[in-house]
């Protein structure tokens, strides 16, 4: 199948000379339709900016973004007006994603009017409480009359989901969605979200920087690791959580802490050689992560920049040292 | 510092009595909309050398509590009825009967609070050597150079290098690096108790591994007891000998972290763990809990838990259960726990050992 979305040697810089700082690094994937892509990394690896190119709202300073099979770069003003509609982004804060002068009404039926989705008033009406039915915020006769103030933050960031269904997306960027909701309600969240898949066929680029949520989220699809805005490996996400080649990736995943006690003793101590992170203004040289690495070369990490190669088991790994190498994360 | 723990665990094996005891600690705040009861009822003891976990989401009392201990909450706060009493070297005191000047004691020589590491948690204007020369000075120790030792080696001990944080500002030190030079701050005065409230939140993953490891550190070698308030359930399990799961401002379950983890009994306990993945673990089916938390100021009658849960009956729309035991040193404030116990036997959790194997076999067909 073809992809519906492709970024090819995606580069983002920040600012100017002595200062500038690459923030995205020559990325590239393709994502199928239909299948649910986890981008995860800690804060600075770039995963954000990614997903903010990919929706349009940044752009590339070189590099390109291929949304089905096209190059987003050359479509004409009616081509990048459909491509805008078809991904939608939803940020991580409802709270300030959402209009707080507008009601529920306003912030579904604006985007449904402007783009011409239904014939009027009446019908936007109709489509808004529908969609509020489709996000699981009942009775949406209630909820339509609502501010966001007057809404809980898990019931906004269903209005958010909402508003962006509007415009009958093919590609939803939820980036962090649901991390600022309490852990009682994120499940159901993820859920809708899982839902919007097969119901209206959208697929997902979900980022977060919790890789139990990417897990869950993504348990048939697939996770990929930025580090400082490269991409260290990719793969299948049952493979990358249960047996991952890349050194950064196994110490994120021995480093997360467990809710549950017998995991949480019985995780492998994965011990860097050192804690902090570079700053992303003075990045190391050759593989980024060198300087970390327990499994570093000298000679060699230090002086080539690694290339993501295809794995036996599935994805690609940023590693020529330790590609071949099974490190079980439990002992 | 080791053996200051010591005399202290050894009091409490004398005198059978808890170094921190909470008895029947209410908290409400006043404000226009009415009374926001957030703590009501709570009754803890706290033993020596042992961590405890309290666990909730937004709302659930928990910060209140930990404030309430080192009594640092806001005016409007009122913490009555209820007495704290604290029990040292043969001395016992009710902290909320506590003077100005006697708190002032207590507070970070007996017991020190470790904030968040938001940036507010220090004065933006003075460097780390200020900050703790400000706090040695305010509990009356004036040798200038004993503090600056002790403030050196506090520094080396939380893995930081003291010649580069000593004379920095807080905002020239990453999350991880502040979060450490709080808790070397907090142990200045050597204290016995120390309440954290969220220490890993808003870190890095590999930064909140470094602040655990060191947590366990302290706990395994120097005998510290301690608090910790969080939102998420992995800092229990990674942490915690105890965990008492906090809702609507009461304590709803207390027990042995794998009695919680692995038998809980209370419906919101098992909610929460069954609405959180692991990583390691193998796949889990996860649920939310319907419903939202409940106002505080407008509490719903009878279990504050009833609109929620799905074990709720008539009976929990009108009597509220208190803590009883539902096994050795595990309690749980429902009056169906035993349906919850039968429901984990119909559908287990998949966590611990079990969930590892299965994690392991999915590995042997990905290889083989």
């Amino acid at each position: 199948m073809a992809p519906i979305l492709e970024v090819r040697n995606l580069t983002k810089k920040f600012g100017k000379g002595k200062e500038t700082v690459t923030a995205v690094d020559s990325v590239s994937f393709a994502i199928e339709p239909g299948e649910t892509v986890c981008l995860v990394g800690e804060s600075g690896c770039g995963k954000s900016t990614t997903g903010r190119m990919v929706a349009g709202l940044l752009e590339p300073t070189s590099g390109e973004v291929l949304f089905e099979g096209k190059n987003i770069k050359e479509l004409d003003s009616a081509g990048f007006r459909r491509y805008r509609q078809s991904v939608q982004i939803i940020h991580q804060d409802p709270y300030a994603s959402l209009n707080p002068t507008q009601t529920v009404r306003q912030i579904l039926t604006a985007p449904l009017l402007r783009h011409n989705k239904v014939k009027n008033r009446a019908g936007a009406e109709a489509r808004a409480l529908e969609l509020l039915e489709v996000v699981d915020l009942t009775p949406a006769r209630d909820m339509i009359d609502k501010y966001p103030h007057q809404l809980s933050g898990g019931q906004r960031q269903r209005v958010a989901v909402a508003r962006a269904l509007t415009v009958e997306p093919k590609f939803i960027v939820a980036d962090e969605a649901v991390s600022m909701v309490d852990v009682s309600i994120r499940v159901s969240i993820l859920t809708m979200l899982s839902r919007l898949k097969e119901q209206f066929h959208v697929t997902f680029l979900f980022i977060t920087h919790d890789l139990a949520l990417a897990k869950y989220f993504a348990w048939e699809g697939r996770i990929t690791v930025m580090y400082l805005g490269r991409i260290v490996e990719d793969g299948p996400t049952q493979r990358l959580i249960t047996d991952p080649r890349h050194p950064y990736t196994q110490a994120l995943l021995s480093a997360v802490p467990e809710a549950d006690p017998e995991l949480a003793h019985r995780k492998r101590q994965i011990e860097l050689r050192e804690a902090e992170i570079p700053s992303l203004l003075n990045l190391p040289s050759g593989c980024t992560f060198h300087p970390r690495c327990p499994y570093f070369v000298p000679g060699q990490c230090d002086r080539q920049v690694p290339a993501l190669e295809p794995l036996d088991v599935g994805g690609r790994v940023a590693c020529p040292v330790r590609k071949h190498e099974h490190v079980p994360l439990l002992v | 510092m080791t053996k200051g723990k010591l005399d202290w665990q050894m009091d409490e094996q004398q005198n059978g009595k808890a170094p921190l005891s909470l008895q029947n600690v209410h908290v409400s705040y006043a404000t226009r909309r009415g009374k926001v009861q957030a703590v009501r009822n709570v009754t803890l003891d706290l033993h020596a050398g042992e961590s405890l976990a309290l666990i909730g989401e937004s709302g659930s009392g928990k910060t209140t509590l930990g404030l309430a201990i080192v009594r640092l909450l806001p005016e409007t706060a009122q913490i009555e009825p209820g007495a704290i009493f604290y029990r040292r070297n043969g001395r016992e005191v009710d902290i909320l009967k506590l003077d100005r000047n006697e708190m002032r004691e207590f507070r970070w020589r007996d017991c020190a609070m470790v904030f968040q590491a938001a940036l507010n948690a220090f004065n933006p204007v003075l460097k780390i050597w200020a900050q703790a020369w400000d706090t040695a000075k305010a509990h009356g120790w004036h040798d200038k150079e004993a503090v600056r030792q002790r403030l050196v080696e506090l520094l080396e001990f939380v893995q930081l290098d003291p010649r580069r944080v000593i004379d920095a500002y807080p905002h020239e030190l990453s999350g991880g690096m502040r979060q450490r030079v709080l808790l070397a701050l907090s142990l200045l005065l050597n204290p016995q108790v120390l309440i954290l409230d969220e220490p890993t939140t808003a870190l890095d993953i590999i930064t909140q591994r470094t602040i655990i490891k060191l947590l366990r550190k302290l706990k395994e070698e120097q005998g510290f007891t301690m608090i910790f308030i969080s939102h998420d359930l992995a800092i229990a399990a990674e942490l915690a000998d105890r965990v008492a799961t906090m809702y609507a401002g009461r304590i709803v379950e207390l027990g042995a972290s794998e009695d919680i983890f692995y038998r809980p009994r209370h419906p919101y306990t098992l909610g929460l763990i069954r609405a959180v993945p692991t990583v390691t673990g193998g796949f889990e089916q996860l649920f939310s809990i319907p419903g939202s938390p409940p106002d505080l100021i407008d509490l719903p009658t009878g279990c504050k838990f009833h609109p929620r849960c799905t074990f709720a009956t008539d009976r929990c729309k009108v009597e509220e259960p208190e803590l009883e035991e539902v096994g050795p040193g595990h309690t749980a404030a429902c009056w169906h726990w035993q349906k919850v116990e039968e429901e984990l036997r119909r559908n287990p959790l998949h966590r611990g050992v079990l969930s590892v194997l299965e994690a392991v076999s999915f590995n042997e067909e990905a290889v083989s």
